[in-house]
């Protein structure tokens, strides 16, 4: 009975939300893509954090700062509209610490040069935006409302990581070559982040079905494709990819065979950074216990002054 | 170098450095809330010292502000030592801040009545930011020294450690006094019993000792720095440095 509203909600385009009886699988997915969303926004601080020390000017230096800072505060949403369903931030970060929780697979790969800022902001945030734009539909309460929240920030990232490139690729020779690298090494990682092909991914059915999705993998990835092939053609960088050419009677950029077995590889933990990037997140909070201790029990302290 | 560039090139090392350092915290801090504070406080520092070198800039003719921070040797900084410390557990990051926070709190409220408008003007924007900034360490503080055993004592250690740095902050040179006949500069020497009073009185709130007076470290309004300064310039400078020619 209640299955049977519920789908009429969604079919109905109605939101649903956190008090409203839902399908434990459905509440199942959501926990499950919201919180390794969320893991990704905190673990993709890592990348680009690692040059804020050593950004060229005041100003590169305050854009990209501010710009970890969002994501950090992209992660508190997330993890908020996790809580939402159920369970708490501390259990969530548990996950991932015991590698039941996944985050994005390119924030394993690491970040070389200046360039990679430009890089990651422009082709990461960039493929995040095509995500996040379709989720704003997602069917459930409050993650869409943080995707409308956090796309405005994301498509500012994406035009500061394209400056950067820009700025590079009309620079010094050795910026151009930087630049080419940049893009080189994460134009295949960035597309891949939209998931493995449809015909290989088994979980769209419901997730489209509910209404969690709204475009499959393949349609997502394309209309990126789409949208940054022209961006990287004005600033005269080339994409790694011979076969990519625009298929007039598709109205699309035909592109080359990706490499899932690289891409399986890290998901399952083996990529260039899968170790460094957990490890830096244990670290920072095992670091932190007795901070989060000290404050526990200064609390606590001033709660038995306050009752007495 | 005329002593109103001179004057102004301290003010923005002290918050560049400290900036710096507080952008090391980004992805390390102990709870992500925190991580977001600790980036904030930075951020503000930055726009502090860019602030305070486009000035510099201005007066001198020579360098732009990025110049300024990004192609200066060790020797040419003049920031308080205090401020290039390295940031060590978070207790002693929240020590050293807040040393310096009370510190620069009156520093600039006493400077806002600077005759040269442009200096009155920054340092009566960044008031309200060090406000909160000082409202976040002495807040940190009281907690850490009043919250466990483990706490009190990390933070009494790096008070410690770091007490041999405050000396300076209320030395008093020819480039100060000279400014302040014109009313330029202020005297840093006479802020220091309401220091001594802010950091008491925390101190005595978060159940903490000061340190006794011993030796004070000296040096940094002249540009002799201790031994961590050459390491955050390095990383700082490096890519200004290996690639000289290049616009970011
Ligand atoms: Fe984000
Ligand atoms: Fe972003």
């Amino acid at each position: 009975m209640s299955d049977k509203i519920f789908q009429e909600k969604i079919d109905a385009e109605k939101k649903i939300e956190p008090k409203d009886w839902m399908p434990e699988g459905y509440r199942r997915h959501l926990v499950r893509q919201i919180s390794q969303h969320a893991h990704s926004e905190i673990i993709g601080m890592q990348p680009e954090g690692n040059w804020i020390t050593r950004a060229p000017s005041l100003r590169a230096k305050m854009i990209l700062l501010a710009k970890v800072q969002d994501e950090a505060g992209h992660g508190l949403y997330l993890y908020s509209a996790c809580e939402t369903l159920g369970v708490t931030r501390d259990e969530l970060i548990q996950q991932l610490h015991d590698g039941n929780a996944k985050y994005s697979s390119i924030f394993n790969y690491p970040a070389l040069s200046w360039a990679d800022m430009g890089a990651i902001g422009w082709l990461v945030d960039g493929a995040a935006i095509v995500n996040q734009v379709s989720l704003q539909r997602t069917s459930y309460g409050p993650y869409s409302r943080g995707m409308i929240k956090i796309c405005k920030e994301e498509s500012f990232h994406q035009r500061q990581g394209y400056e950067i490139m820009a700025e590079m690729a009309k620079g010094t020779p050795e910026q151009k070559e930087m630049a080419q690298d940049a893009l080189n090494r994460f134009w295949w990682p960035s597309i891949m982040m939209f998931g493995p092909q449809d015909s290989d991914s088994p979980r769209t059915g419901n997730a489209m079905k509910w209404k969690i999705k709204r475009q499959t993998n393949d349609e997502l990835r394309q209309s990126f494709i789409d949208k940054t092939v022209p961006q990287a053609e004005v600033i005269g960088l080339t994409i790694p990819d011979p076969e990519l050419k625009w298929n007039e009677k598709r109205g699309h950029y035909d592109f080359g065979e990706m490499d899932w077995e690289e891409f399986w590889n890290v998901v399952n933990g083996h990529g260039p950074c899968n170790k460094q990037r957990l490890a830096h997140h244990k670290r920072a909070h095992d670091n932190g216990k007795w901070v989060r201790n000290a404050s526990q029990a200064y609390a606590q302290k001033q709660e038995k002054i306050l009752k007495s | 170098m005329s002593n109103l560039f001179t004057y102004t090139i301290r003010i923005a090392d002290s918050a560049l450095i400290l900036g710096q350092r507080m952008a090391e915290w980004c992805s390390n801090g102990p709870t992500l809330e925190e991580d977001i504070a600790l980036s904030n406080i930075s951020l503000d520092l930055f726009g502090q010292a860019n602030g305070f070198y486009e000035y510099a800039a201005q007066i001198n003719g020579e360098k732009s502000a990025d110049e300024l921070a990004f192609t200066r040797n060790e020797r040419e900084f003049f920031n308080y030592q205090l401020v290039e410390q390295t940031n060590g557990n978070f207790g002693k990051t929240i020590v050293r801040n807040f040393l310096y926070d009370s510190f620069i709190f009156l520093f600039y409220t006493e400077l806002a009545n600077s005759s040269d408008e442009r200096i009155s003007a920054l340092a009566a924007k960044s008031i309200k930011e060090v406000k909160y900034h000082l409202r976040h360490s002495k807040n940190w503080l009281i907690r850490l020294g009043d919250g466990t055993d483990e706490s009190n004592k990390k933070v009494q250690d790096a008070l410690e450690e770091l007490w041999q740095y405050t000396g300076e902050l209320f030395e008093m040179d020819t480039i100060d006094t000279e400014l302040m006949k014109k009313n330029i500069a202020i005297d840093v020497s006479k802020l220091r019993p309401k220091w001594n009073e802010m950091i008491d009185s925390t101190l005595k709130t978060a159940k903490l000792n000061r340190p006794e007076d011993g030796y004070m470290a000296s040096g940094g309004k002249k540009g002799i720095h201790t031994e961590c300064l050459g390491f955050l310039l390095a990383e700082m400078q490096f890519l200004q440095r290996a690639y000289p020619n290049a616009k970011w």
